[in-house]
């Protein structure tokens, strides 16, 4: 992968990445997760994006990552520029054809947005000159959780061929869980979704299932002997909009406890894209257990992040 | 094509910087090597097998790679991909002795500094390359060189080393005349 | 104009071969390989006006309208008033009077402000002048009222349009539900959406005996059901629109291939996929699977699908350049539609002949009208051309097949024996002086 170029103007979604593509920004996070981490180094950053601007366009609440991208723009030396719902004018009903006049006129090379509409990033890259990376869009994609997630997962795991990892929770409504499948699939790994019928989409669960996904109703079944699971966050509007009876129920029939851990692998890990509902999908127990991953998805993510933007900042698509 | 350096120069001149390194200080305890990538990592690994054999000491040894300190990242044809950098020692205090193939506008070196000083205070900072080929752009100055040669701006030195290209040899091609 | 050598399509979809005489004069016109139709009849089509004159007015709609060939279109009633009195089907007359361009039939609303809770003067809207009821862009939710509106239309002799939609299932759905929308991470319309209510529709057609037609049926499953109460003898039609007949719900995720295209990897190569989340495939019904669509051939081919129309609904950009979820649903269909099935049968998918009558005595049957003898449009069925905002005539300019070459195009169309629409090629194929017999 070394000396190949870096050729996408944005990162919108991972569904139509090569493996080798995937592979690229990997390696790349390799090389940035010692800028964050090594004791070695005194100064916590490099001067690669010096001199660039990113702009942050959060339409949709979220500090995790937000901030995730912050920190990262910031290890590479780039200026930020935070364009968020508070009291912005997305709030107060602007639309997104507008906010784009202004976003163009801000003029950051780099925008990294997160919006509730699927299709928003598609949206404002073609309207905008600058590189756009999709921080989330409705249900649709969260490329660099996809992303952060995979890497994750192999630091942890070693090579991806043949490993089962399940996934879930609330797949209709995942972003995460979409992107997840698009990065996880192509490095080699088997997915098992599981979830309530009511919320999986009705395509997947009738047998129309992307390829290396399976769907599997039952909790228990499906992690049994898994390799990792990827926890999915529920939100509390699902049980109010008739999709699921109750969350106490869901908490029991899909919830991530103990005992549900025990059937996976031997150290299988556990993932969770964050923010969580400890109680309903997981267990608090499980979520600061030996088995989970989350504190270090969060660093991993920066990583990822940083990877990410370097290669869109010094490819000549983007220059 | 010319050849700047036989197998038997390459040899020779790593054997004799190897050796001015340690004349430079007489306490060795406090040097550390840092060849920058890629050939610059394999040299600094033969300096350091070179002073182990000689002096007896295993002195640490470190490998950079400069693409995230460039200053002309916009102007290079291809995006660049990164290697790792591998410095597993504090730097502070050090003698830091940087290890390079070619020496030519100095950029590099300026890189290689900056990154460097983002892992701390160095005592000092030393420069060993193979090839010193002129043409500076900024004010930098190699400490040990194996050998200096003269070119044109558009020339090509280009450096094999056994590791990586299959044998030792600098070669040089001249740039076209234009007719 | 004396057209020679044309070859000239009767309502029932039978074609001759020889000369005609077209619009006023005897000018000889080498018209080989041109097609002589008789003027398509379109029985849905929006023309926004009164109300929503930046999307369309009666004027343009008319005069687009004889760019694709429709001589006579059905004018919904969805406007701002609603078309639910005398004196505004009156009003829709007269401006389409005053523009000169293709037939506007109006379409009144079934109940009062299409509001679904009263109905409408119906025997008053008949007598003024509609052809038929419907209150589409929505359903009448009320099974009871509907019921009577069936009934109650038999004393105005019209037939009842309805837009099969079960609103609660459809819920917040902006395209069709399958492994696109689950891809595209965008709630589904599913398939039972139009399902359930076409079942619910003729469930009552057949307690009411009423003339029921079905709007823009989309999903092989309610084709299924419209077969079944033909065969009990039920006076059930329907139409499928040209847009459901070519595009796939893949078309939202970037598809630009014509369901009758080769797939990826197919030499030729195939069209290049666009971008996904193009708001002008954003429509309702929604764009289907691949297997809906072939259902909706095999209907036409079969009977089961008594006309073919355009739904034409035209939208100012404003309400199209938006993300997918808040853009208005239609396509802008009318001035593309002819040349979109005449490819379809060039690949085989339909009968030239079958397309034909379900343009013309299909549609006019629905409506109890004969297709007027003297309304005639000239085909030139292999010219191309390309898809362009600036060049349509309508002011809706959402249609996803903006950029594409297509091939068919309307050279002249006449109404009454009047030419009121001819883009001057004609002209230049003037023939030797004698005409051949």
């Amino acid at each position: 992968m070394i000396g190949q170029a870096w050729t996408r103007r944005h990162v919108l979604a991972t569904d139509d990445w090569s493996r080798a593509e995937i592979e690229m920004v990997l390696e790349q996070t390799d090389v940035m997760l010692p800028v964050l981490t090594d004791p070695n180094r005194t100064v916590r950053r490099t001067p690669a994006l010096r001199g660039r601007t990113v702009v942050l366009f959060f339409a949709e609440a979220s500090t995790r990552t937000r901030v995730s991208f912050e920190l990262a723009a910031k290890a590479l030396s780039a200026d930020v520029v935070n364009v968020t719902t508070a009291g912005s004018s997305v709030e107060k009903g602007e639309s997104l054809f507008d906010t784009v006049r202004t976003l163009e006129a801000l003029g950051g090379e780099i925008l990294v947005m997160r919006h509730a509409a699927s299709g928003a990033a598609q949206f404002v890259a073609d309207r905008v000159t600058s590189a756009v990376i999709n921080a989330g869009d409705g249900w649709h994609a969260h490329p660099t959780q996809g992303l952060l997630d995979a890497f994750t997962l192999r630091s942890q795991l070693g090579d991806l061929a043949g490993k089962r990892i399940v996934i879930l929770g609330d797949v209709l409504h995942s972003r995460v869980a979409r992107s997840d499948i698009h990065t996880l699939v192509p490095l080699g790994a088997r997915i098992t979704l599981s979830g309530p019928p009511t919320l999986v989409p009705v395509a997947w669960r009738c047998g129309q299932l992307p390829e290396g996904v399976v769907y599997e109703p039952d909790a228990d079944r499906a992690l049994a002997g898994a390799d990792a699971v990827i926890a999915l966050r529920l939100q509390r509007e699902r049980q109010e909009s008739g999709l699921l009876p109750s969350l106490r129920e869901y908490a029991r029939a899909w919830g991530l406890s103990e005992e549900r851990v025990a059937l996976m692998r031997q150290g299988a890990p556990v993932l969770h894209p964050g923010p969580m509902n400890e109680g309903i999908e997981i267990a608090a127990s499980v979520a600061h257990g030996s088995r989970s991953l989350i504190e270090r998805q969060v660093t991993n993510g920066v990583a990822v992040r940083m990877a990410v933007l370097w290669l869109l900042a010094s490819s000549p698509v983007t220059a | 094509m010319t050849t700047l350096l036989s197998a038997d120069d390459v040899r020779r001149a790593i054997a004799r910087i190897a050796h001015e390194i340690v004349e430079r200080d007489r306490d060795p305890s406090r040097i550390a090597l840092v060849g920058i990538r890629s050939r610059g990592d394999v040299l600094a690994q033969r300096l350091h097998a070179a002073i182990q054999a000689n002096e007896g000491v295993d002195l640490p040894l470190g490998a950079l790679d400069i693409t995230l300190y460039r200053d002309d990242l916009t102007r290079i044809g291809h995006a660049p991909v990164v290697r790792t950098t591998e410095i597993a020692f504090s730097v502070d205090d050090r003698i830091l002795v940087l290890v390079d193939d070619v020496l030519f506008t100095g950029r590099t070196i300026r890189a290689a500094m900056d990154a460097l000083v983002d892992y701390g205070r160095p005592r000092a900072i030393r420069l060993a390359v193979l090839v010193d080929r002129g043409h500076r752009e900024l004010p930098i100055r190699a400490d040990h060189v194996g050998k200096n040669v003269p070119t044109q701006l558009g020339d090509d030195v280009r450096v094999h080393l056994v590791e990586v290209d299959g044998r030792d040899e600098v070669e040089l091609v001249r740039a076209a005349v234009p007719a | 104009m004396i057209l020679q050598g044309i070859t000239r399509f009767d309502e029932q979809g039978r074609t001759t071969t020889g000369d005609a005489r077209v619009g006023g004069g005897a000018e000889p016109i080498d018209a080989r390989g041109l097609l002589l139709l008789p003027g398509l009849v379109d029985l849905h089509a929006h023309l926004r006006e009164p109300g929503f004159e930046d999307a369309e007015t009666v004027a343009t709609g008319a005069l687009a309208a004889l760019r694709g060939g429709f001589t006579t279109v059905c004018a919904m009633a969805n406007t701002e008033p609603a078309i639910d009195s005398p004196g505004l089907v009156a009003e829709l007359i007269a401006r389409a009077d005053r523009a000169r361009g293709a037939r506007v039939l109006p379409v009144a609303a079934i109940t009062r402000g299409r509001k679904g809770k009263e109905l409408a003067d119906l025997v008053e809207l008949a007598a003024a002048g509609a052809v038929a009821f419907s209150d589409d862009g929505d359903p009448v939710d009320d099974a009871r009222l509907f019921r009577s509106a069936l009934e109650y239309a038999r004393a105005a002799d019209r037939p009842v349009f309805e837009h099969a939609q079960d609103r609660a299932l459809s819920a917040r759905g902006v395209m069709h539900e399958g492994a696109a929308s689950a891809a595209l991470g965008l709630p589904g319309i599913p398939a039972a959406a139009e399902e359930a209510a076409v079942a619910r529709d003729i469930a009552l057609a057949r307690l009411t005996g009423a003339r029921l037609h079905l709007q823009h049926v989309s999903t092989a499953a309610s084709l299924e059901h419209v077969r079944a109460a033909k065969a009990d003898g039920l006076a059930v039609t329907c139409e499928v629109t040209s847009h459901h007949l070519a595009l796939t719900d893949d078309w939202v995720a970037g598809s630009r291939r014509f369901v009758w295209e080769p797939m990826r990897g197919a030499s030729p190569p195939q069209t290049p996929r666009g971008a996904p989340y193009d708001t002008n495939t954003k429509v309702n019904p929604p764009l289907r699977g691949e297997a809906d669509v072939r259902a909706l051939w095999a209907g036409l081919a079969d009977g089961t699908v008594d006309a073919i129309a355009t739904d034409h609904a035209p939208h100012p950009s404003v309400r199209k350049d938006v993300e997918y979820a808040e853009a208005a649903f239609g396509i802008s269909g009318l001035e593309t539609a002819l040349a979109v099935l005449l490819m379809a049968a060039d690949a085989e998918m339909g009968e030239l002949g079958t397309i034909v009558r379900a343009l013309t005595s299909g549609p006019a049957r629905v409506i109890g009208q004969d297709v007027p003898t003297d309304d005639l449009v000239v085909v030139d069925p292999r010219m191309e051309w390309t898809v362009s905002a600036g060049a349509l005539v309508s002011k809706g300019k959402n249609t996803p097949l903006s950029g594409r070459v297509l091939r068919g195009r309307v050279l002249m169309a006449t109404v009454g024996g009047e030419a009121r629409y001819t883009d001057g090629s004609l002209k230049g194929r003037r023939a030797e002086a004698t005409a051949s017999r």
